[in-house]
């Protein structure tokens, strides 16, 4: 425990010197217990989760920094859910970590940036996050472990109006439930 | 179980906190040949100094802002009267305003009162329209906003729209959090009424054609839910919570079905739902995304956007389903439609080039007119007389309300002085 709360903590001053901010947890309306308050986003919108427990599978572990684990965004270009090749091996990681470990669950949600109108920016997210989950069930999750939510443009990870904050906003997040 | 519901729509609500601030309209861009007239303050018997409400400065608001009447600045009235009898009309023809509003609000005891008002034509000389209402204080406003309909259509032959609403919804940042609010107010931005408060996304609001109840799309569940809602009493009902997207419904124009996106099937197509029986109707089924379906106003037929053609375009199909017709070709991206009330126009966000604009398609012509120039404008919403098309745009890095009149020649902001504002949507007219 002692030591899951050390890297915690390492991981909050490498999210602080990296002038970073943590995220309030996203507590929803209807109060839901603040599970997710230990992720840290960079402004890259990766999120890095130092989270409580163990947990590994072919070497890896969710809690290492220096684990693929710890990388949980997937990006896209405009209007494609074409998961490139680098994010192919990263979702095979992911992959064999919640095989390991069938109770696990993780929810993908999928994200579009801002233009065009808003529900076909839905729909975009939902295809994103849908096209990673097809990955995963491909290398061997079961279909139970894996929720899907699209936010389309609602959530942006980079505020702003150009061509970086957009790149950072087309992504699929993967969020491990519960920890 | 009602008492959760109740629970969870409190906590909802609760941070809504002081009166919601009020959009301010601005005219950014006026419109050339707008009719002058006068709007004289009118006269005032009762018991206070003054009227509980200015309801010539209501009229003139409401006229400026349709575009297609200026009205004499306070400081030009050469004059004021209240009453037939005071008034010179050579007075008037030497301003050469066409058309003077003289009228008188009268304290009839109990909070309750009578406003009365004429319309003259100045060059002939004689009055065009003359009405009193009677009113409380609550209902002023709207009696004024009525006479400006009165107004308005005496003098363009077509209906006004000022007697009726906007929802639209707002972001703020609270510390960490980010809050959203579903708010109705009237046309002209006043008395914006909190529906729904929300620290997940709230979207697609739309009104029922009685202008009674609104379907939006919430996230308070971690999950897109589509909930309508009763305005005047608050009570909402969760209409769909299906896997996946769960998302722009729309009304049909009967009232008894909505359109809407489900994705329980695997992709986003479009659905009907019978509002009594909750049975679901699939129109769609295509690998692409099929969504944001707008009824046809004679209920018939929806368009909504697909990209079953590689990019998003619009496509018409029966409301009985069928065969899907498309209806855009100009243009990369066209998404997000809306139709006129008389469903000859369709209203969308066009994008070609970079820029994504709200332009009008001439069904029947198919003819594409471009009306805005932002960068990112989107949800664009007729007014109900056809006239002006509401939407959201950007202004440096703030989220603004825009309307431009169907013909782009005038144009108004709509902001608040704190926030982002989006996804505007016109009421239709009331039903009382």
């Amino acid at each position: 425990m002692r030591d899951q709360l050390k890297s915690l903590c390492a991981l909050l001053v490498i999210g602080v010197l990296a002038g970073c901010s943590t995220t309030g947890g996203d507590k929803s309306a209807t109060g839901e217990a603040a599970v997710e308050d230990r992720s840290i986003t960079t402004e890259g919108g990766a999120v890095s989760t130092g989270v409580a427990g163990s947990g590994s599978f072919a070497g890896y572990s969710l809690d290492d920094p220096s684990s693929p684990l710890s990388r949980r965004v997937i990006y896209f270009e405009y209007d494609s859910s074409n998961v490139g090749a680098a994010d192919q091996d990263l979702l095979s990681a992911h992959a064999a970590y919640l095989a390991g470990n069938p109770g696990q669950t993780v929810t993908l949600e999928g994200h579009a940036d801002e233009r065009g109108s808003r529900e076909y920016n839905i729909g975009l997210g939902d295809r994103r996050s849908q096209a990673v989950r097809r990955i995963l069930e491909l290398h061997g999750v079961a279909p139970h472990q894996v929720n899907t939510v699209s936010y389309g443009e609602e959530k942006p990870a980079a505020e702003g109006h150009h061509d970086v904050a957009w790149r950072l906003n087309r992504r699929v997040e993967i969020v491990y439930m519960g920890r | 179980m009602r008492m959760i519901f109740r629970a969870v729509l409190l906590y909802l609500t609760i941070g809504a906190g002081a009166a919601p601030a009020a959009l301010t309209i601005e005219i950014t861009q006026g419109m050339e040949g707008a009719m002058p007239i006068a709007v004289v303050p009118f006269g005032w018997t009762g018991s206070a100094a003054g009227a509980p409400e200015n309801i010539a400065a209501i009229i003139s608001s409401d006229l400026s802002r349709s575009g297609r009447f200026a009205p004499l600045p306070d400081r030009d009235l050469v004059a004021h009267p209240t009453a037939a009898e005071q008034v010179q009309f050579h007075n008037w023809r030497m301003l050469n305003v066409d058309n003077l509003v003289i009228g008188q609000v009268t304290e009839t005891g109990a909070g309750g009162y009578t406003v009365q008002f004429q319309l003259f034509d100045v060059f002939r000389g004689k009055q065009l329209i003359g009405f009193s209402f009677p009113a409380s204080h609550a209902d002023l406003r709207r009696v004024a906003h009525h006479i400006s309909d009165l107004i308005y259509k005496e003098l363009t032959g077509e209906a006004g729209a000022f007697n009726t609403r906007i929802a639209y919804v707002t972001t703020a940042n609270r510390g960490e959090q980010k809050s959203y609010t579903l708010l109705v107010a009237d046309s002209d931005g006043y008395n914006p009424q909190t529906i729904l408060n929300s620290g997940q996304p709230l979207m697609s609001p739309a009104w029922s054609s009685d202008g009674k109840r609104i379907a939006y799309v919430s996230f308070e569940n971690k999950t897109a839910e589509i909930y309508t809602q009763d305005i005047a009493s608050g009570a909402r009902r969760k209409m769909a919570s299906f896997k996946g997207i769960n998302g722009a419904p729309a009304w049909s124009p009967d009232g008894r079905r909505l359109a809407l996106t489900l994705s329980q099937d695997g992709n986003p197509e479009i659905y009907t739902m019978d509002l009594a029986s909750l049975a679901l109707k699939r129109l769609t089924s295509n690998a692409a995304i099929d969504t944001e379906p707008a009824w046809s106003p004679d209920g018939r037929s929806l368009v909504f956007t697909s990209d079953r053609g590689g990019a998003p375009q619009l496509y018409r199909i029966a409301a009985s389903g069928g065969q899907a017709q498309r209806v855009t070709f100009e243009g990369k991206y066209n998404a997000g439609a809306d139709f006129s009330p008389d469903g000859r126009k369709l209203a969308m966000v066009h994008g070609d080039g970079g820029a994504y604009r709200i332009a009008v398609l001439d069904i029947e012509t198919g003819l594409l007119r471009v009306l805005t120039d932002g960068q990112l404008d989107e949800s664009p919403s007729f007014s109900p007389n056809g006239s002006m098309i509401i939407y959201a745009t950007g202004t440096g890095n703030r989220e603004v309300l825009a309307a431009v009149s169907v013909d782009g020649r005038f144009r108004q902001r709509l902001s608040l002085q704190a926030g982002n504002v989006r996804e505007p949507a016109w009421s239709p007219f009331a039903d009382d």
